[in-house]
């Protein structure tokens, strides 16, 4: 192009296009502001990870010796309130999802640009009110608010941290509106709901819960800030209020809210394992309906966070045969998975090993959902270290994994440079043993009684609890690993061409890094998704990097 | 109790382990056999409905028989025995508050004899708490503003921790406390060596009478409020036509707020006592109704308490 002034002719990209800081800030461009979501989304992630680091560091001995118990208190609130909010919820649909799914479906953009620049803003205002409540002595009701220990019982900034994640959750709000038009209006011709991408599927299955669930969170914060402001008596056993409403309506969210945190990982893998392994993903329509299953029972299960909060008993048993209801959706997507593999091209490239540890660790976080699901056994272990392992195994060894895993997969799209292999396959063994160690002692200490939160604990759960410490401090080494070499790469990788995995999928039919509209002409899609058997029979299986 | 839960979660162990192992092995095995060679094209398997029900349908049989068998052990977790010893319990930030039937308080430190069922009804004074004794396998959520209820059979004397598995503020950890375990001969002499205040339903037949309950509250059917013997676990008729039992929460709720299920055929004169009565006092209250509606062979150390004249209950008029 005539414009471009740097010394190298380099292809205009939506990088280098525009320049300086008023290009990014003001961009509606879905890669761009999927970038800027990047960057803060991974900024809350050390946040949240160095608060993890101090609770670990804290429990390595039985006395509350490191930190005050108000602090203790405070950190593991901060914890899971900035990992949820303002990492998990957010990481792939408004990084990936936003970068890809307008990509894969040959879409220009999103839907609504625009409207996807008001929710990066959203977030941020959102996450300056975290930062406020952080900055100025936190917040120490645990993630969940419970009341009316939230309510009447703390003098923090409970009504603070309650509008962070309000005014976040608009943010998630707009971005899965957005996505739900896009898939809907904005597919290229020929790209039938049939040959869409399972990351697409993923997208729009949590759209749905976030359009849905979101409004409710929102209420319910609400209703928490007014009951501190006012005194409104809602969850006031004293002026009539039901201390318990408050979890119905907050698990009504916070449950699905867990499918926003999976399923987009699952449509990662399902891009992941098909590219390689060469074939065609197994039982493509089973897995796209599985994904939209799992969004729907998922909103059915709630109570099941509450077989002990004082629910009725037949309450328990529809709300725990309702979740073995969507243990069968999920059970399905592995077993299609390790499907897929059979009699495959199997390589060993830095995304499928993340791919394995997600199927690995994802089938250990669901099996173990079974005997949370299990009422008489939840009984012991709700509350308990096990649940904690449980939930961590399906945010961080799925949800955590898969994200890092579709980040290698698709660097050399969003950067335009490869990462170095070597490192890659390094630091993902790193993070598959650090996890290991940090979280399966927890689902031993779970069931010998250690319940959670707890600042100080009985001497005969110190040996588990320095297991898990050890294992902590490997996994945060395992994480600041990608974010050394990624940067490194962006000016030192070996440059990508349009195609580096030989993938399937239109996103990889457009230049590494793509231009502005992603392609210079709309895309005519006339294949089916994961085509790798005429890709192959074409240019040859890919040889091993 | 906590055999039938350990034998389920041996149970789930194994189909657990057995499924973590059939699908790594099928994975190593197939990252292994199939890893990618120079020019060797992958087998394209489109997908096969047949399997896909086979991997539906048999997992949620599984299923179904996990969840069978789970309710069947909540369901016993949640129903006490008939006959069951009773200790009241108060929690607070930072303590477990206990009183026994027979006049006995402890602070932190529950003692019960071996082979009896403990029934543990619980309320909480501020946030919601959770009485957990892993050792019993059992835990229950107490709520301020109603009871909620446990209970165990301890088969082995010694002492269990006793937890607090519901995060409730600052030193939500260090809300714990024992439950000892006795042999019941040594469980007499601990109960011999404490309070001689008398029963706790004696203390609320104390209350009954300095409070005022007994003004209108009387023995016969000439009282202004219904006459509370034998009504306590029978079905009551309610002014709007509504049916309740009434059980503790009932007893409790119409102590604190009297208006909100008025008993068919009475006004709803009587004034609230939320604020004018302690949880301790409001459960010796609850003890008195119930011990009103309890047969002669009352519990070991709890004298019958039922009024001399004590006539048919007339709670349906």
């Amino acid at each position: 192009m005539a414009t471009a002034v740097v010394p190298l002719p380099e292809r205009e990209n939506y990088l280098n296009k525009e320049y300086g800081i008023k290009s990014w800030l003001l961009t509606t461009d879905h890669k761009r502001i999927a970038l800027l979501y990047l960057l803060s989304i991974t900024f809350f992630f050390f946040i949240g990870g160095f608060f993890a680091l101090l609770i670990r560091l804290e429990l390595l001995t039985p006395a509350g010796d490191l930190v005050q118990a108000d602090t203790y208190n405070k950190l593991f609130t901060m914890h899971g309130q900035v990992m949820v909010f303002f990492f998990l919820i957010p990481a792939v649909p408004a990084v990936l999802g936003n970068f890809l799914v307008p990509i894969m479906i040959g879409a220009k953009d999103l839907a609504f640009p625009r409207v996807n620049l008001l929710s990066w803003y959203l977030f941020i205002i959102g996450g300056l009110l975290m930062l406020y409540t952080i900055l100025t002595g936190g917040v120490d009701t645990g993630w969940t608010f419970y009341t009316p220990l939230s309510t009447q019982f703390l003098d923090t900034h409970v009504v603070a941290a309650a509008l962070a994640v309000f005014v976040a959750g608009f943010s998630s709000i707009l971005t899965g509106l957005n996505f739900i038009v896009t898939v809907h209006r904005m597919r290229a011709p020929g790209m039938t709901w049939s040959r869409l991408p399972l990351f697409v599927w993923s997208n729009y299955a949590t759209a749905i819960i976030q359009v849905l669930g979101t409004p409710v969170l929102a209420i319910t914060l609400m209703l928490v800030a007014l009951e501190r402001l006012f005194h409104l008596g809602i969850f006031n056993p004293q002026m009539g209020g039901d201390p318990l409403l408050f979890q119905h309506l907050f698990w009504f969210y916070s449950h699905p809210a867990v499918y926003i945190m999976i399923l987009p990982g699952m449509g990662i893998v399902s891009e992941i394992v098909p590219c390689f392994t060469r074939k065609r993903i197994f039982g493509y329509h089973a897995m796209a309906l599985a994904v939209i299953a799992i969004a729907v029972l998922g909103f059915l299960v709630w109570a099941h966070h509450m077989f002990v909060a004082g629910i009725s008993l037949y309450a328990g048993l529809a709300f725990s045969l309702l979740s073995y209801f969507v243990a069968v959706p999920s059970a399905i997507k592995v077993f299609n998975w390790t499907a897929t593999m059979y009699k495959g091209s199997i390589s060993f490239a830095t995304p499928m090993l993340y791919a394995f540890g997600f199927i690995g660790l994802f089938t250990m976080g669901g099996l173990t959902g079974l005997f949370l699901a299990a009422l008489g056994i939840d009984v012991h272990v709700t509350d308990t270290y096990f649940v904690i392992a449980h939930f961590h195994y399906i945010m961080v060894g799925g949800m955590v994994i898969a994200y890092l895993g579709g980040m290698h997969f698709w660097w050399p799209k969003i950067s335009g440079r490869m990462y170095p292999e070597f490192w890659g396959k390094l630091a993902a063994m790193i993070i598959f043993i650090g996890f290991n160690l940090t979280f399966f002692p927890q689902f031993v200490l779970g069931y010998l009684g250690m319940p959670r939160r707890y600042w100080q604990y009985s001497p005969e759960f110190q040996i588990l609890n320095v297991l898990s410490t050890a294992g902590a401090t490997i996994l945060a080494v395992g994480y600041l690993l990608p974010m050394v070499y990624f940067l490194w790469s962006m000016r030192y990788g070996k440059l990508a061409d349009e195609n580096p995995w030989g993938a399937a999928g239109l996103e990889w039919m457009t230049s590494s890094p793509p231009t502005t509209f992603n392609f210079d002409e709309t895309p005519i899609v006339t294949w089916e998704a994961y085509n790798y058997d005429e890709i192959d029979r074409e240019k040859g299986v890919p040889v091993e990097r | 109790m906590a055999g039938n839960v350990d034998a389920l979660f041996i149970f789930l162990l194994m189909l657990c382990g057995f499924m973590c192992l059939a699908i790594f092995t099928m994975i190593v095995v197939f990252a292994i056999r199939y890893r990618r060679r120079a020019g060797q094209m992958a087998e394209q398997i489109e997908g096969s409905n047949a399997l896909e029900f086979t991997w539906t349908f048999i997992p949620f049989g599984i299923f179904l028989v996990i969840f069978v068998w789970a309710a069947f052990i909540y369901f016993q977790e949640r129903t006490p025995p008939q006959g069951a010893a009773e200790v009241y319990t108060v929690a607070k930030q930072w303590m477990w508050k206990f009183q026994h039937e027979e006049g006995q308080r402890e602070i932190n430190e529950l003692h019960v004899p071996v082979g009896r069922d403990i029934r543990v009804i619980m309320t909480s004074q501020d946030v919601i708490h959770s009485f957990y004794v892993p050792a019993f396998r059992i835990k229950q959520d107490v709520l301020p503003g109603r009871y909620t209820v446990a209970w165990f059979r301890a088969t082995k004397p010694g002492t269990y921790h006793l937890f607090c598995a519901e995060y409730c503020g600052t030193m939500h950890s260090g809300m714990i406390g024992d439950v000892v375990v006795m042999e019941p001969a040594q469980y007499q002499n601990w109960l011999g060596g404490g309070a001689a205040m008398g029963s706790l339903a004696q203390t609320g037949q104390g209350l009954f009478m300095s409070l005022g309950c007994s003004t209108c509250h009387r023995f016969d059917t000439q009282g202004r409020g219904p006459n509370l013997t034998g009504v306590f676990g029978k079905p009551v008729l309610l002014e709007d036509g509504r049916t309740v039992t009434a059980d503790e929460n009932y007893i409790r709720e119409s102590i604190l707020q009297p208006a909100a299920k008025v008993v068919s055929g009475f006004k709803p004169i009587m004034p609230t006592f939320q604020g004018l009565v302690s949880e301790e006092q409001l459960n010796a209250l609850v003890a008195y109704v119930k011990s009103l509606s309890q047969p002669p062979t009352g519990v070991a150390g709890t004298p019958n308490l039922k009024p001399p004249n004590g006539q048919k209950p007339e709670i349906n008029r």
